[in-house]
């Protein structure tokens, strides 16, 4: 289990190290139109020992600071700030941590989500009794999210949950993957950041604090279907051969005609070669036999005594 | 080792052809086809003049048939369209049938002795509204009779002979309905009698020749009609106002319109509810429909009305026969236990009947529906009369001389959902004579087909041998065989009637009306949802029965009681049977059973809450076990949202009851603006997957990511969630999702720009197929998405295998993060489609081919490799060695490889697949208003001969051997024998 968290965090750190590099870039022209709007974040929780009001959230050291940003207070972007919400076991559901994302304007009309980052509330006392309750009974931790952000009605929740027994290694593990199509968040993935071990033991983090991981996804574009219209005549029984194997020597396609031809020539040759001596042979041959009829009387005789 | 044979095998199995087509004589060797029309709506007798003996009616299925009087046969048949529901029928010129249809907007005349089209003609409608057709008689213009279509406000008068449309008129423009038309003898106008909203009465008299309206009367009244209205002699209507509580005459004559009401309980005292009337044309006869019996009510003027006779319940009236010019007859059933007394009389002379008739039928027809009567002439020259009767299972029968002549079966147009029974295991004690009598048969059975494959056969002898091969006693035996062949199809239709179907030939091994599933004074409005199997025994196969669970509402809304039935396989004994107390709104069966093997079932009511059955303490025990991994979903298609659920037990578990209480875990909301949830789909649960490794080019090794908790989910743009056509490819799209249904995650989230719905998807092992269509390319295109588990790729190193790192046998959580990958490819496809299906074989060895059910109604069988997202242009050598398809933009479609053959499954609604015992072949039984059956082996029969193989060839081969070896080594012997005597 630990080598799993370590894979996973050393897998994360990894990401982390690719993804400064493009931070950093990007930090001067963040205008720049992404396709593929995948964020990374990581949020150290703070202790459960820090004093501060959770309201309060402190940023990772790592994160860019958005506020010396230029491009973060202009007019086709502004700040989203909406809330997580959870539930350890029966009672209702609580405020756990704040989401603040960046909303960027295209300019054909539409409004995404970018720059998602995250901060975690630390467990109050109670909480984190319910949460050891919740280890014990092997039960469910259910998060929630707002599903419309800009305007949150307080009806449509984006829900998911994770055994409670999943989450903790040395701190409290979290991964979120929050699917989003513009401003709406279609579903949160909420889990263990690695894997999560099918007898799940009881185990109690060393840290009561959460460390925090968050992905922003966007739907992907299909493939488009391939289209080949010259080959369409030739493909039409499907398994037209999509390429004419190579042209064969004449040696490779005729050689069964060949050797035997060979053979019959060979076999013509020599007895038109042998033909002179063939009396020879066969006068040898006749004397031979009368050998041989005259041996089997003897034998006979021998046979017989 | 396992990987390089199960590599050679596959090798093996790509290398097969995969044209899997029939030679003509092979056609209903193992395939059956049935053909049926649905529940009979109106039927028209060919007149005498026509001569033949045929029926034509219109049914449910919205199908126009014509029957065989003598056999029932269908002589021809046209299946409309779903959306093209048949109104009306009536005979034009007495050789056309016309059909009115599309809520009165398209009239069409058949020919009557083949069912050819000869016109149709499209009317403007201007709402939908009750329409009406009259085919006028003996009124020529121009030596044409005219085809009168009301419909809403509108007459149009169309030639019967060309469709064309005479005149045209428009009546009024308030929401006029016109109920009946009726035309007195030698004059050319027409009465059209109607309500305009269903207040006023109003009677028109139109000139025939040109639609002129010669005078017209209103009167309106003030409790308001209910909308039915019965014409009961030439100047007199009867309504029922719109309490149903009295019967209103209404006078027309000379344009003057007077009401008279009469409340029908001081006519029938025992009268309470409401009342129906029948649509009938007697002459002065009314019949009315109270609760408890039909009441046949003579009109003597406006204000008198007399009861002539009552008919108790359950029974049923006929429409009326024009017998004579004076006289009409009509057919009166009535149900006594399992006999039904059937009575014909004249409406002239009510107190006699013309014919009495009783004939016995067996209890699983239910009550009589709707009765059409015709007479013919005996060989004597007198009149008889043969009725045709509509049963409340949809089944259709022919009653002459007191006999039924002829059923049919026609629920089985109707099928709601299906299931597979095994048939009983063949018990020890068979009969020295059966064996020594089916040893002769097989003898000689072989005998003829060896003549056959010698050419020695003569004609006949050929035609015997196609017989045996067709009706061969092995397939249609009543016992389990060897390869998993014959089952029984246990089928639920519509109507509530559950039927099994023997694979042999397709007959009908028992069937059973649901007692639960009619309407009764409990359940009104009953209505089948599916059918489970409820216990299959394996551990006493030989003295239990399987059994099957029927699962019904009582109404179609969700609060709706549910109904609950247990019935047995072999023999449709009802073993139980009940309304529940709560509704359902999913059965789940649970891969879990008890210790009389009952297969556990949480039924999902309208609270959510979930409800374990059997309810039995035992079943308790083994469900809380499992309940911590028992997880549910639902998908609640108006709201866009996708929830999920596990379950839990709020305070004390009520042992009489199980009832569990759902807990949310997880939701999915899509944003309603942008996307409506089109489809979803998911793995079969009984789908058995060979291997998780998939062997690609190059000795590699692919893990594919199963899980039985995938849900496919398919959400179009708002806009573009109707029909083809109906939106731009800018503003259409479609979302494919692979979600966990376990952990709420969203596994692949996928968008095609410019694709639109219908669509249709299949999910089987790793893999999602989707059938959609694409607005830019202007065709259907079907994408393929194989999701794929990445994080059992260490694996492939073999020094972790060696010493044991590996985590091939760790159990997978559906709380890990997953790590998969993902391959889609689209590819265009000429066929829109009605259904899909996947082929399922009993071990999952053999390759997979989808079953696609094609617009014009055939099963086409396309193998998954076309639907590889791996195909490439140019494959190398290994690729092409693993048996990998070059790319191509479309789908092929080969004509041999047409499941159906020659044949058409009209209607097509659903593919059933199902695994035979023998490992390369599927059992497929596809239904709409026909039934399909056959076997099919996607990669060939690779591991048995086929049933035509000669064994007595072989036979004859092994004897001439051993004959001639014996006769060799004779004459060598005698052959050394003389050399050594030399």
């Amino acid at each position: 289990m630990s080598e799993g968290w370590c894979r996973g965090r050393s897998l994360a750190l990894f990401v982390l190290v690719i993804l400064l590099p493009i931070w950093i870039a990007r930090g001067f022209q963040s205008d720049e139109l992404l396709q593929d709007d995948e964020e990374f974040g990581l949020e150290g929780g703070r202790p459960a020992a820090d004093p501060q009001p959770p309201t309060n959230p402190i940023r990772s050291p790592i994160r860019r600071r958005p506020d010396l940003d230029p491009p973060s207070g202009s007019a086709d972007s502004k700040s989203v700030q909406f809330s997580l919400e959870h539930n350890l076991g029966a009672s209702e559901f609580s405020p756990a941590g704040t989401f603040t994302a960046r909303l960027k304007s295209w300019s054909h009309g539409g409004q995404t989500l970018t720059k998602l980052r995250f901060s975690r509330n630390a467990l109050t006392e109670e909480e984190k009794r319910a949460f050891e309750r919740l280890l014990k009974e092997d039960g469910h931790y259910t998060i929630r999210v707002p599903s419309n952000v800009l305007n949150p009605s307080g009806e449509d929740y984006v829900i998911s949950s994770v055994r409670a027994r999943c989450i903790p290694r040395e701190s409290l593990d979290e991964h979120f993957v929050i699917h989003t199509d513009g401003v709406n968040i279609i579903a949160v993935n909420y889990g263990s950041a690695g894997a999560c071990q099918y007898p799940r033991l009881l185990r109690y983090p060393a840290k009561w604090s959460f460390t925090s991981y968050t992905v922003l996804k966007n739907s992907e574009q299909a493939p488009r279907t391939p289209t080949f219209a010259e080959e369409l005549l030739d493909g039409e029984d499907g398994l037209g051969e999509g390429v004419k194997p190579p042209e064969k020597s004449f040696w490779a396609k005729y050689w069964m005609y060949l050797v035997p031809l060979g053979f019959i020539v060979m076999n013509a040759m020599t007895q038109a070669m042998n033909m002179p001596e063939e009396q020879q042979v066969a006068g040898q041959s006749t004397s031979q036999g009368q050998v041989a009829q005259r041996a089997p009387p003897t034998t006979t005789t021998v046979r017989r005594r | 080792m396992a990987i390089r044979a199960c590599l050679g095998l596959m090798i093996l199995l790509f290398s097969s052809t995969i044209s899997t087509a029939l030679f003509e004589d092979q056609v209903g060797l193992s395939d059956w086809h049935q053909k049926y029309i649905g529940k009979v709506k109106h039927a028209i007798f060919h007149t005498q003049k026509t001569g033949r003996k045929r029926v034509v009616v219109s049914t449910e299925e919205n199908v126009l048939a014509s029957l065989d009087l003598r056999t029932g046969n269908i002589f021809w048949r046209h299946v409309l369209g779903k959306i093209d529901c048949i109104d009306q029928v009536d005979i034009a010129l007495g050789k056309y049938v016309v059909t009115l249809s599309s809520g009165g907007s398209i009239l069409r005349a058949w020919n009557l002795p083949d069912g050819q089209m000869i016109w149709e003609s499209i009317l403007q409608v201007s709402a939908p509204s009750k329409s009406l057709l009259h085919a006028l008689a003996n009124m020529n213009v121009g030596k044409d009779n005219l085809i009168l279509v009301f419909g809403g406000s509108l007459i149009h008068a169309l030639s019967s002979t060309d469709g064309q449309i005479v005149w045209r008129k428009e009546l009024s423009t308030n929401s006029l309905e016109i109920q009946q038309v009726f035309q007195p003898r030698d004059s050319d106008i027409f009465y059209a009698l109607g309500f305009i909203d269903s207040s006023e009465f109003v009677a028109y008299y139109v000139n025939y020749k040109n639609g002129e309206v010669l005078q017209q009367s209103k009167a309106s009244f003030k409790s308001g009609f209910c909308g039915e209205a019965s014409l009961s002699s030439n100047d007199v209507v009867v309504a029922l106002d719109a309490s149903r509580t009295y019967l209103v005459s209404i006078s027309f004559r000379n344009g003057v319109i007077t009401f008279q009401q009469t409340y029908i309980p001081d006519l029938i005292p025992e009268f309470s509810g409401k009342a129906t009337l029948l649509p009938s044309k007697y002459n002065g006869i009314l019949a009315v429909d109270i609760a408890s019996s039909i009441v046949l009510l003579r009109v003597k003027g406006v204000n008198e009305l007399e009861i002539i006779e009552k008919i108790n319940y359950p029974s049923a009236i006929s429409d009326a026969l024009p017998f004579s010019k004076e006289q009409q007859a009509f057919a009166i059933l009535q149900h006594d236990e399992s006999r039904i007394h059937i009575k014909v009389k004249f409406d002239t002379d009510l107190t006699n009947e013309v014919l009495k008739e009783t004939i016995q039928l067996d209890g699983q027809r239910g009550n009589v529906e709707k009765v059409f009567i015709n007479n013919y002439i005996r060989t004597d020259r007198t009149h008889g009369f043969r009725v045709l009767v509509v049963m409340e299972d949809h089944s259709l029968l022919l009653v002459q001389q007191g006999e039924i002549v002829w059923t049919r079966e026609d629920g089985l147009a109707s099928i709601v959902d299906s299931t597979t029974s095994e048939l009983p295991v063949e018990k020890e004690g068979v009969s020295v004579a059966e064996v020594e009598h089916s040893l002769f048969e097989w003898l000689k059975g072989h005998f003829l087909k060896l003549k056959g494959t010698l050419m020695l056969a003569s004609p006949d002898e050929v035609a015997a041998i196609q017989a045996i091969r067709l009706k061969s006693f092995e397939k249609n035996q009543m016992t389990r065989d060897h390869n998993g062949f014959r089952k029984l199809i246990i089928v639920l239709t519509r109507a509530g009637k559950i039927l099994a179907l023997h694979t042999g030939d397709g007959r009908v091994v028992w069937s059973v009306l649901l007692p639960v599933l009619r309407e009764s004074e409990t359940c009104g409005n009953p209505f089948v949802l599916n059918v489970y199997q409820w216990q299959v025994p394996h551990h006493r196969a030989m003295h239990e029965n399987p059994s099957v669970l029927v699962i019904g509402r009582c109404g179609h809304n969700f609060d709706a009681p549910g109904i609950f039935s247990i019935v047995d396989a072999y023999t449709g004994k009802v073993h139980n049977s009940l309304v529940l107390e709560h509704s359902v709104r999913h059965v789940m069966p649970l891969p879990l059973t008890d210790s009389t093997e009952q297969h556990l079932h949480i039924v999902i009511d309208d609270n959510l809450h979930a409800h374990l059955y059997p309810k039995t303490s035992d079943a308790v025990k083994i469900f809380l076990d499992e309940m911590p991994n028992v997880f549910w979903y639902s998908v609640e298609v108006g709201k866009n949202i996708i929830k999920g659920y596990s379950l839990e037990i709020k305070g004390e578990l009520d042992m009489a009851e199980n009832v569990f209480q759902p807990k949310e875990l997880w939701s999915i909301v899509f944003p309603s603006e942008s996307e409506t949830i089109a489809l979803t789909a998911t793995r079969k649960m009984n789908e058995i997957v060979h291997t998780q490794a998939k062997i690609v080019a190059d000795q590699d090794v692919m893990y594919k990511y199963i899980s039985k908790n995938i849900l496919f989910v398919a959400t179009v743009a708002p806009k573009a969630s109707g029909e083809i056509g109906s939106a731009t490819p800018e503003e259409a799209w479609l979302y494919a999702y692979l979600i966990d249904t376990v952990s709420g995650r969203i596994l692949h989230r996928v968008s095609h720009q410019g694709a639109q719905g219908p669509i249709h998807a299949v999910v089987s092992e790793n893999w999602v197929v989707y059938h959609y269509f694409n607005l830019r390319a202007h065709r259907h295109e079907m994408s393929v998405i194989e999701i794929y588990d990445q994080s059992r790729e260490d694996n492939k190193d073999v020094w972790k295998l060696v010493l044991g790192k590996h985590n091939l046998t760790a159990p997978i959580s559906s709380y890990s993060k997953p790590d998969v990958t993902v391959k889609s490819q689209s590819y265009f496809f000429i066929h829109s489609v009605k259904s899909m299906a996947v082929t399922a074989t009993a071990k999952g060895i053999t390759s997979k081919q989808l079953l696609i059910g094609t617009i014009g109604d055939q099963v086409l069988a396309l193998d998954k490799r076309f639907l590889d997202p791996r195909r490439s242009a140019n494959p190398t050598q290994s690729e092409k060695e693993e048996g990998i398809i070059p790319l191509t933009d479309s789908l092929p479609i080969v004509p041999q490889s047409y499941v159906t053959h020659a044949l058409q499954v009209e209607g097509l609604r659903g593919i059933v697949t199902t695994p035979a015992k023998l490992e390369s072949t599927t059992l497929v039984f596809s239904y709409g208003v026909d039934l399909f059956f056959t076997r099919i082996a996607p990669s060939r029969t690779y591991d048995s001969l086929t049933e035509d193989f000669s064994y007595a060839l072989l036979l004859l081969t092994i004897v001439a051997l051993v004959a001639a070896l014996l006769v060799t080594w004779a004459l060598s012997e005698r052959k050394e024998l003389r050399e050594k005597w030399r």
